[in-house]
């Protein structure tokens, strides 16, 4: 079974770094395949950007996402330019405290960016929604992604990191949205 | 990052990384190089590793030193390596040349993008395969070998320097911007593990007219002499006898440039590498490499549930052309087909060695040619059988 | 008729590459000079042999490598530089000298020398300027003076030629100096001082050649040109005069300025270390 997911949102956000985290917890925490890909160049600076991955529990042959399962979108920009891109009945994912979705669309929301600003450190908005996501998909276990982060984030920042992680993921939790 | 020159264990990262730890962990003792995308990322994670564990990373002026001073590290006695992509890889066609001419051993990585020229900087290509074998002038021999993930990214570029140090020729990692870039998890085995062979060596102390350049063995290999060891060498890029002494006479050129070739050609079954998929029963034989060879895999699972004898050879050595395998598989195939991100380049190689029709499904680059493409080609041949 | 003299030995039998002999340089060509100042003085260094390595690129010059009973490399026309970076840090125990001609170095290899210097890397540059490409028959080249003849400028070159030595000064070599083959023990000097000398030095050596230049700017022989050495050369003390007076222009009746002219001690290139953690 291929599950394909895509994280978006603008240049900053690092949606780069969700999907490297991601694909980590996957493919050395979980026993699954992964492959992360993401676009280059000055085109992918500013404006829409976003990081994908695929995974799926037999060796993967076309690395790219062609119809996302899952679509994480941090910004009003990347939830218009990929709400198009994703599978029917994909779960989508927002930080609704800057996308405003279509009113018959069916999305998950979470103010990460407020969540983010309440820990005093706006950087860590990715990391609320990986816990947020984590938790809303089931896709890796909890402490897969937290080792992830662990093993990927400088070594100093990795407490505020797990607690921004744990914002979201309670968050969903308290919402009764988690798998 | 670590002070360890093997990073033991299991990542997950792309495939231009994967390739600088493959470099560290067969030795490189030198790199030098000039940033181009897609292979940027090879020279900053070896800018890192290296001076790490107390080897030596430059940054050149351009392509042309880089290749010029990777021949100068190796016959210094260190294995080096450069990497580059698109323009780069034709500035250091040149010196290519010198190496192939000195039978200096390195390791070209190529990171191919689509071209020519400036072409697409940070997409795909499958383009140079042709200019791997006969971009530089005149006649000579390389190794080639493209990954299809970061695992074999790493692998192939410790098979690469020991490549390259067994047959004192230039091997060029052959691979695209999509393996380049794209994250897997690559496993890193125990340095233990890890095979290192040798340079063959004079046998003799500098005593007398070493000859670095006379083959006295089957496998055409002469010993090599580095700078320092007092064997007191000529190396030149001119025509030279087996002293290193230039000898511009047809008699001497014939001899030298045959051998180059020879030497490749007589040990091509110990270069050559490929690997099968569903070949048993093929009347359909499928041909690709690097990261269009993902999709061909799954194009050929795909019409194996439908019940078309199709089967893939995947091609991990490019040059030497594995001329007796698609030769053996020839005689039960009806039609090749041959998968590549360039106009037919390999497609044209294939046809050089066997009678039926060879299709073609390519694509000029920027984008991976998808399962269903190949797909629609292998049915549309299949519909024809 | 005098009797000839058969020499059975000669003094640098031990570091030329006897069996190389003859060499293939004209009558009256300066390259052997310098080869055998660069002989002479690489024995008198200290430093063993085996641990001086010769570099050239392509040209007449480029052949001294050929020549040499060290070891030795003949690169690819300009690349001489980058080549020896290679080995010189590939083993940087090793002494490495660049010996190769004013158009392999500064036309076809002028990025690679600007950037060598700016490294200042610890590498020994001979360039044998002889204003012209001699061992194609006599071509202009980037140090070819402004209105001489050459098979590519048959009306006169109408380019303005380097100045070599303001060039390098500005790249960054910590040694610079000129000399001419008539200044053979100032030369050989020079170069056993470079040897003591971290960082990149330069030293640029006019040379005649009379069948690739002389020959169409009125200097017939190689001694007509030496001459004109001994009766135009001028010694400068650094810092003497401004570099950028130090132009050679041989087909006028010009001061041709030789002399150590730079001599400094900025810090060699040293690859990279990871920073110590605190």
């Amino acid at each position: 079974m291929r599950t394909e997911i895509r994280f978006s949102g603008f240049g900053g956000q690092g949606v780069v770094l969700m999907g490297y985290i991601m694909g980590n917890a996957l493919a050395l925490h979980e026993a699954l395949e992964c492959v992360m890909t993401q676009a280059y160049g000055p085109e992918a600076r500013g404006g829409a950007s976003s990081s994908n991955i695929v995974v799926s529990k037999e060796p993967i042959d076309y690395p790219f996402v062609q119809e996302p399962d899952i679509l994480v979108a941090l910004s009003q920009e990347a939830y218009t330019k990929f709400r198009p891109t994703a599978k029917d009945g994909a779960t989508i994912i927002i930080d609704n405290g800057l996308v405003d979705p279509s009113a018959e669309d069916n999305t998950h929301g979470i103010p990460a960016t407020q969540f983010a600003e309440y820990l005093g450190r706006r950087i860590v908005t990715n990391v609320v929604m990986m816990g947020f996501v984590t938790a809303v998909t089931g896709i890796a276990n909890r402490e897969s992604v937290e080792k992830a982060i662990e093993a990927t984030v400088k070594t100093k920042t990795i407490p505020l990191n797990l607690k921004a992680f744990a914002a979201g993921f309670d968050y969903a939790l308290e919402k009764e949205l988690a798998k | 990052m670590s002070n360890r020159r093997v990073l033991t264990g299991n990542h997950f990262m792309n495939g231009d990384i994967a390739t600088a730890e493959g470099a560290m962990a067969a030795r490189i003792g030198f790199f030098a190089g000039y940033p181009i995308t897609p292979s940027t990322e090879v020279a900053e994670r070896l800018a890192r590793r290296m001076p790490e564990v107390g080897d030596t990373f430059i940054q050149m002026e351009d392509e042309l030193a880089s290749m010029a001073a990777i021949i100068g590290g190796s016959l210094a006695g260190k294995r080096s390596m450069t990497a580059t992509s698109g323009p780069g890889i034709s500035l250091m066609m040149e010196n290519l040349g010198l190496a192939a001419m000195m039978e200096a051993p390195c390791v070209v990585v190529n990171i191919q993008r689509g071209g020519p020229s400036t072409g697409l900087p940070t997409l795909a290509g499958q383009s140079d395969i042709m200019q791997a074998r006969w971009g530089s002038h005149g006649d000579y021999r390389i190794i080639a070998y493209s990954p299809w993930s970061p695992q074999e990214a790493f692998d192939l570029t410790v098979l690469s320097f020991n490549m390259a140090d067994r047959y004192r020729v230039p091997t060029l990692l052959l691979a695209d911007e999509v393996i380049g870039h794209m994250v897997e998890r690559v496993v890193i085995p125990e340095e233990s593990e890890i095979e290192h062979w040798e340079r063959k060596k004079p046998t003799k102390p500098p005593n007398g007219r070493f000859k670095p350049f006379e083959a006295l063995d089957d496998d055409l290999v002469p010993p090599i002499a580095h700078a320092g060891e007092g064997y007191k060498v000529h190396f030149t890029g001119l025509t030279h006898d087996e002293r290193g002494y230039p000898d511009m006479t047809p008699d001497t050129h014939q001899k030298l440039v045959t051998r180059l070739v020879e030497k490749i050609r007589v040990n091509a079954d110990d270069i050559i590498r490929t690997e099968d998929y569903q070949l048993d029963d093929a009347k359909i034989v499928l041909i690709s490499f690097g990261c269009t060879a993902r999709s061909a895999r799954r194009a050929v699972r795909d019409a194996r549930e439908q019940g078309i004898p199709v089967g893939l050879l995947r091609m991990i050595s490019i040059w030497p052309f594995p001329k007796k395998i698609i030769k053996e598989l020839a005689s039960n195939a009806d039609t090749f087909i041959v998968a590549e991100m360039n106009l037919g380049q390999m497609s044209r190689e294939v046809e050089r060695h066997v009678s039926q029709p060879v299709v073609g499904v390519n694509h000029a680059g920027g984008e991976m040619i998808s399962p269903e493409k190949i797909l629609k080609a292998i049915k549309e041949v299949a519909g024809d059988v | 008729m005098s009797e000839m003299i058969v020499v059975q030995d000669h003094p640098l039998d031990n570091i030329i590459r006897k069996d190389r002999m003859p060499h293939i340089w004209c009558p009256g060509c300066g390259i052997g000079i310098v080869m055998r100042a660069y002989a002479t003085a690489i024995q008198e260094t200290g430093i063993p042999l085996d641990q001086h390595v010769v570099v050239s690129g392509i040209g007449c010059t480029g052949r001294v490598a050929g020549y040499m009973d060290i070891d030795s490399y003949h690169s690819t026309h300009g690349r001489a530089l980058p080549f020896a970076t290679g080995i010189k840090l590939g083993n940087p125990d090793l002494t490495v000298t660049v010996i190769s001609g004013d158009g392999d170095l500064a036309s076809i290899g002028g990025n690679h020398l600007i950037h060598a210097a700016r490294r200042n890397i610890d590498l020994k540059v001979i360039c044998v300027n002889n204003f012209n490409y001699g061992m194609t028959g006599g071509q202009v080249g980037p140090t070819t003076p402004t209105g001489a003849f050459g098979t590519t400028a048959p009306y006169g070159n109408p380019e303005l030629p380097f100045n070599l030595p303001f060039l390098l000064a500005a790249s960054g070599a910590n040694y610079v100096s000129r000399w001419t083959t008539m200044h053979i023990r100032e030369m050989k000097k020079e170069f056993l001082y470079t040897y003591s000398k971290p960082g990149f030095t330069f030293t640029e050596i006019i040379s005649p050649c009379p069948i690739g230049f002389g020959k169409s700017n009125n200097i017939d022989t190689g001694l007509e040109e030496m001459e004109l050495y001994r009766r135009r050369c001028e010694l400068v003390r650094p810092g003497e005069l401004p570099l950028d007076d130090l132009d050679i222009n041989l087909i006028e009746d010009k001061p041709i300025y030789v002399g150590r002219f730079v001599d400094r001690d900025n810090p060699p290139f040293s690859p990279a270390k990871p920073k110590e953690e605190k």
